[in-house]
């Protein structure tokens, strides 16, 4: 059995694992607190028909695709700027990871004071979120091609611009499409919490209106929604990922 | 590698001089934010008060809690995943898009199985941070080379003694990574349940502050988590750069 | 003088053996080595040399007990061993092999974790380990200040230490220059000397097995077998000046004659 075919046979396993731990679960605990798997899905099919979900998903998707957008540009011009520049980098790189570390919900109050509530926030606390792995790991990228890379380059005559798209670039994407991945999956975090606290609009709102009203029902729906869509664009990243550092270690185990 | 932090200090005054002057000039008003200052003369007064020494040892204590579960689980899963390849094959999509899931949607159902107490949020903390430290246990393990887990048979050691003295001294720097993170996300899991379901905590105190326009007890409390959390991540990166240093590793 | 009274030397003995590493989910088996016959005698130095992937490798680590043949029997001091390690045998790997986190000496003194010796006893070899070496200026020094030579030279420490009746060697000096390949050629037949045990090198460079070597097993491309043995005959009291001997170079060009053939075959050639 191929490798893939191994990954997508483990992932149903997984998957059928955690069907069965939550059913079993809910014969534990009764539906006061969860509902069943097959309750779930029946509500979720329901719910997404309905034309207030369609609202509150567009305005999810739309915070979040603008979060990302800006965390990405963001996150890909400062960090090729601190890797090239190397001692902006080498100032800067510990005081991102120590950034990286604070719980930025804690910020997220002073957002609201500076934002006011609504989309900005929203975008605010996703970029916040999403823009510091990105420059991390881009900064990582630029500084990590290996210098025999840039060598060969020199060696081969090749202009500047030439050198950074057909051989910085491919070098260092691997690293930065790791950066993108794990940015996805915060910038996400940042606007779904904001939309917790923050909007009137959103599955996170619906979300904190469904806990509020203790709708059992509508909370596992919206978890397992948001779960499937982050999980789904998540293992394509990653699968995005996994073969762009497989190529890169062929290519270097080759280059010894 | 003294130059380098002379820069950082003056990059971060710099930021602070320009907050202050901003604040002073009115350009942010004393409603967003009071000028920084004002912030640490009112951190001095609330310690000093101790009124609020309560909320913050529950939020730390709650969070060590967390934190040091996660350690302790995360630890001896990634031992027994490592032997275990079918296994952990088979939970590795789990752990790659883990954090891509929102943990605080399962707020209501942990109160349900551990009740209004401060179980909930230990448990968000600990879920949040028990995964960065078996991933990055993992990562270790995986990467003690092959000789030298051959010398160490050579040496006749043990099962034991060779994740003693050989694996765990190799994956110690990597698992220090997963370390702070897990230090970050037990102190994310336990604040942000604490706004979620107030109960008291730091979290509570400065969801409190918000709603009653209370600048001079939230800002500092803020910046109180905030030093905490780059204090502790501070001594982590320390220990974990003299680890790297005397491996010839940057 | 040798000290072959106070270390006993060990022998070791193949018989017929040979390893077949099974296949996976898309890799057929693959016949590494054999079948192979060999005696190791004791006290001597014997060293083998062949084609890249023939298997050398995988023949040392039978001998060391770190790998199971599929047939066969091998048998360390005339018993037979079965992928455990027998007491006494010590090996040098081609990969640094060094601990990060501890210094010179405890490296060094890391092999003595379990000896039946008192702290005093311990400390008392480790500095003439150190000494002999030539590390004793380093002690307190970490493998990553060290150069590459300086690493290997720590990881024979390590193995001498412990007084093995047999030190395996897998291509102990390959990272290193050709001078100092030479110079650590002389060091190991000191150390071979003074210790007096029984050592099994393994090297793609023909002058070093010619010149160290009692006897050199020339080995086939994959699988791996003997296809010749040549006896160089020097005095136990050699160094690289052997090389100076006219028979030297006799030795070398019997030993690439058997070996032309089975690197053109590795490369994909054919023999012309």
């Amino acid at each position: 059995m191929s490798v893939r075919w191994q990954r997508v046979r483990n992932a149903l396993i997984l998957i059928a694992g955690i069907v069965l731990v939550w059913q079993i679960l809910f014969f534990m605990v009764g539906d006061i607190a969860i509902s069943s798997p097959l309750a779930t899905l029946q509500y979720t099919a329901k719910l997404v028909r309905t034309d207030t979900f369609g609202g509150h998903l567009r305005a999810t998707l739309e915070a979040f695709g603008l979060a990302y957008l800006i965390a990405v540009m963001m996150g890909l011009s400062l960090g090729f700027w601190l890797g090239f520049h190397k001692l902006s980098g080498d100032v800067a790189e510990p005081m991102l990871v120590a950034l990286y570390s604070i719980p930025k919900v804690t910020l997220y109050p002073i957002l609201l004071l500076s934002f006011g509530l609504g989309l900005s926030a929203k975008v605010a606390f996703g970029v916040l979120h999403g823009v510091i792995p990105i420059t991390l790991f881009t900064l990582g990228s630029v500084r990590n091609v290996r210098p025999i890379h840039l060598k060969t380059a020199r060696a081969l005559k090749l202009s500047p611009l030439d050198t950074v798209f057909t051989v910085l670039f491919p070098a260092a994407l691997p690293e930065i499409v790791t950066g993108l991945r794990v940015g996805f999956a915060l910038t996400l975090i940042g606007a779904l919490l904001a939309e917790m606290f923050a909007s009137q609009r959103g599955l996170g709102f619906l979300l904190m209106n469904a806990i509020g009203l203790h709708n059992v029902d509508l909370i596992m729906s919206i978890t397992l929604l948001l779960v499937v869509f982050a999980a789904t664009i998540s293992t394509i990243l990653l699968h995005i990922d996994r073969r762009l550092h497989h190529q890169a270690r062929a290519a270097d185990a080759l280059a010894m | 590698m003294k130059r380098l932090t002379l820069y950082r200090v003056a990059v971060v005054a710099i930021v602070i001089a320009i907050l202050e002057w901003l604040c002073l000039h009115g350009t942010i008003d004393r409603i967003t934010m009071p000028p920084p200052h004002r912030i640490v003369l009112d951190l001095y007064k609330l310690l000093a008060s101790g009124s609020l020494n309560k909320a913050i040892a529950k939020t730390l204590g709650n969070a060590s809690i967390a934190f040091t579960l996660a350690l302790i689980v995360g630890v001896i899963s990634s031992a027994v995943l490592h032997g275990h390849r079918a296994v952990r094959d088979t939970l590795d999509p789990l752990f790659a898009t883990y954090y891509a899931i929102p943990i605080f949607a399962f707020y209501p159902l942990l109160i349900y199985l551990f009740g209004l107490g401060d179980g909930p949020q230990i448990m968000i903390g600990f879920m949040l941070a028990v995964v960065a430290v078996i991933v990055n246990t993992l990562n270790g393990l995986d990467r003690v080379p092959v000789v030298l887990l051959k010398t160490a048979r050579i040496h006749r050691l043990t099962r034991f003694e060779i994740a003693r003295t050989i694996t765990l001294p190799y994956a110690m720097p990597y698992v220090l990574t997963g370390v702070k993170l897990a230090v970050a996300y037990s102190l994310i899991g336990v604040i942000g349940s604490e706004f979620i379901m107030s109960r008291g905590g730091m979290g509570y105190e400065i969801s409190f502050a918000y709603t009653s326009f209370d600048n001079a007890t939230m800002y500092p409390l803020i910046v109180l988590t905030l030093l905490a959390a780059i204090l502790v991540n501070g001594l982590l990166t320390r220990w974990e750069k003299v680890l790297l240093q005397r491996r010839g590793l940057r | 003088m040798p000290k072959d009274d106070k270390v006993a030397a060990a022998d070791v003995s193949l018989r017929g053996v040979t390893k077949v590493f099974p296949g996976g989910r898309d890799r057929p088996p693959v016949h590494a080595l054999g079948p192979i016959d060999l005696d190791l005698h004791k006290a001597e130095f014997f060293a083998v040399v062949g084609p890249s992937g023939c298997g050398k490798s995988t023949l040392l680590e039978l001998i060391a007990g770190l790998s199971v043949a599929t047939q066969g029997v091998v048998e360390f001091e005339g018993r037979p061993i079965h992928g455990e390690v027998p007491q006494g045998v010590g090996v040098v790997f081609q990969e640094d092999a060094c601990l990060p986190w501890l210094d010179v000496a405890d490296n060094i003194a890391f092999s003595l974790r379990h000896a039946d010796l008192s702290s005093a006893q311990k400390a008392e070899r480790v500095q003439r380990a150190l000494a002999m070496m030539g590390l004793a200026d380093f002690a307190t020094s970490y493998p990553a200040q060290l150069s590459g030579g300086m690493r290997q030279r720590v990881c024979i420490a390590r193995t001498l230490v412990m007084e093995p009746r047999l030190i395996l060697l897998d291509e102990p000096f390959g990272a290193l220059d050709q001078q100092t390949r030479l110079l650590m050629g002389d060091e190991l037949l000191r150390l071979w000397r003074q210790s007096g045990a029984t050592v099994f090198l393994i090297t793609h460079a023909l002058d070093e097995a010619a010149m160290l070597a009692d006897r050199i097993g020339v080995m086939s491309a994959r699988p791996g077998r003997l296809i010749d043995l040549v006896e160089t005959g020097w005095p136990r009291d050699r160094d690289s000046r052997i090389v100076e001997n006219a028979a030297f170079g006799a030795v070398t060009a019997r030993l690439w004659k058997s070996l032309r053939e089975e690197s053109l075959k590795t490369m994909g050639k054919a023999a012309t």
